[in-house]
């Protein structure tokens, strides 16, 4: 069965590594690249935990083989720190306001809340709650989560 | 939950992907999104021999106007034909329901095409198809043949394309936009969860106010997606009331075949799809007359 060379540039920095065509983009970036930010929770494409942003856009890491992502643009949780790796404004905001707890599924939800501001910086409350329509949190409830966003496009805004 | 192996290769045109379907043999398969295919094969309900990748094949991703068809290559994101202006304009049914196909993520992977060939029986890409009568295009190393929506889906997830065909593009009809309107409605779990039942309608009215032509379909109340006929047929060239919708809806159990799963019996799901369908052809008559947008 084949195998092959497969080479991303993740976070900005290229990397590359060997894979069986069955490995899924999420269990490369974690077992083979060492990039174990994201998470693996249903790995059939319906919690969300693994959400990654793929050429500007996010998508489920696992409903994707790493090697159909040979050549791509990767970025993860671990890249949307700032440049002296503090917090960025998103994930300072759910620390904030306590919108994670058991911590899970937040690496897919800062992704996906994440690439939502970037396409609209002011989102009102439905359409943060569509963003993160695809991704499953056990825990808080969402309302803080919502909370957080709400914050971070606030403090982003004033800053700007 | 890990796929079983499989080759892989990643081809870079029609021609190319038709020549690899034909010498891959009968468990070799198209992988475009893989928002359906990728769980399958993670359940092992899949296990194709050979997956060809079609992703940086061009020529199979845009969305275009002829005549009076929109075409829709098949490689065509979900994500960008719902954010296409042209789709919103043209084809504002297909944008609607577009919104129901599962969530940001998987759109933007997820393709026009790949929900056609799955043809799940609650899924909304397919009932559009069937609504419309949309012209389904197929190649293979034998050459290119068309196939009518109402002849390409063949039951639960199958459909009449042969093992060696790749699915090029879907032709969607326009139709004249004076006194035209449609209506979407859907009843699922949880918003953008798969339709317990679902139903898609566009009507033209006459200067009267009178129906000069319905289309209806609905599904996940059958194996595939599902024209409405006789509906269609005891509506055309009435004025559309609500109780002369509620009574041809009602009159469909002979069409239907439901199935009971552990989210709805099959007599809820044949109940919630005669209200969907009145609903949607309430909303296809009102949008018509401009008193709905
Ligand atoms: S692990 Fe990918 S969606 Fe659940
Ligand atoms: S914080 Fe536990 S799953 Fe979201």
């Amino acid at each position: 069965m084949s195998e092959h060379k497969i080479t991303l540039t993740v976070n900005g920095r290229e990397m590359s590594g060997h894979a069986e065509a069955r490995l899924t983009l999420v269990d490369f970036l974690r077992d083979v690249l060492g990039q174990t930010g994201t998470h693996i929770g249903c790995e059939h494409g319906v919690c969300g935990a693994c959400s990654v942003v793929m050429d500007g856009k996010p998508v489920r890491s696992c409903l994707m083989f790493a090697v159909m992502a040979d050549g791509h643009e990767i970025t993860t949780v671990e890249g949307l720190e700032g440049p002296n790796g503090e917090l960025s404004p998103l994930q300072d905001a759910f620390w904030e306001n306590h919108a994670m707890q058991c911590g899970y599924c937040t690496p897919g939800m800062l992704i996906a809340t994440h690439t939502l501001l970037q396409e609209n910086p002011d989102p009102d409350e439905a359409e943060i709650r569509e963003a993160i329509g695809g991704n499953l949190c056990r825990c808080t409830g969402y309302q803080q989560i919502v909370e957080a966003v709400q914050m971070a496009a606030k403090k982003v805004q004033e800053a700007s | 939950m890990k796929a079983a192996n499989f080759d892989y290769v990643r081809v870079a045109s029609i021609n190319e992907a038709c020549q690899a379907l034909a010498d891959g043999g009968e468990d070799a398969r198209i992988i475009a999104g893989g928002q359906t295919m990728i769980p399958l094969m993670a359940m092992r309900l899949a296990r194709p021999s050979l997956l060809i990748d079609i992703n940086d094949v061009s020529e199979l991703a845009g969305i275009t106007v002829a005549g009076d068809h929109l075409i829709i290559r098949a490689g065509t994101r979900q994500a960008d034909t719902l954010a296409s202006e042209v789709v919103k304009s043209q084809l504002p049914l297909l944008a609607d329901a577009l919104s129901h196909v599962g969530h940001t993520q998987t759109r933007n992977r997820g393709t026009i095409g790949g929900s056609l060939v799955n043809a799940d029986p609650s899924a909304e890409i397919p009932l559009i198809a069937q609504t419309l009568d949309a012209t389904i295009v197929a190649q293979s190393t034998r050459g290119q043949r068309t196939i009518a929506a109402g002849d390409f889906f063949d039951s639960a997830m199958a459909t009449t394309l042969a093992p060696d065909e790749c699915l090029v593009e879907a032709r969607f009809p326009i139709w004249p936009s004076e006194n035209t309107g449609f209506g979407f409605h859907e009843v699922s779990i949880r918003n953008s969860d798969y339709a317990l039942a679902a139903a898609a309608a566009q009507t033209t009215l006459d200067e009267n106010g009178n129906c000069l032509r319905l289309s209806i379909a609905i599904c996940g109340a059958s194996p595939a997606p599902l024209r409405l006929i006789n509906v269609e047929q005891a509506l055309t060239g009435s004025e559309l009331s609500d109780n002369m919708i509620k009574a041809a809806c009602a009159n469909i159990d002979d069409l239907i075949d439901p199935q009971s799963d552990v989210h709805a019996d099959a007599a809820y799901r044949g109940r919630v799809a005669k209200v969907v369908a009145a609903r949607a052809i309430g909303d296809a008559r009102d949008r018509a007359k401009g008193i709905l947008v």
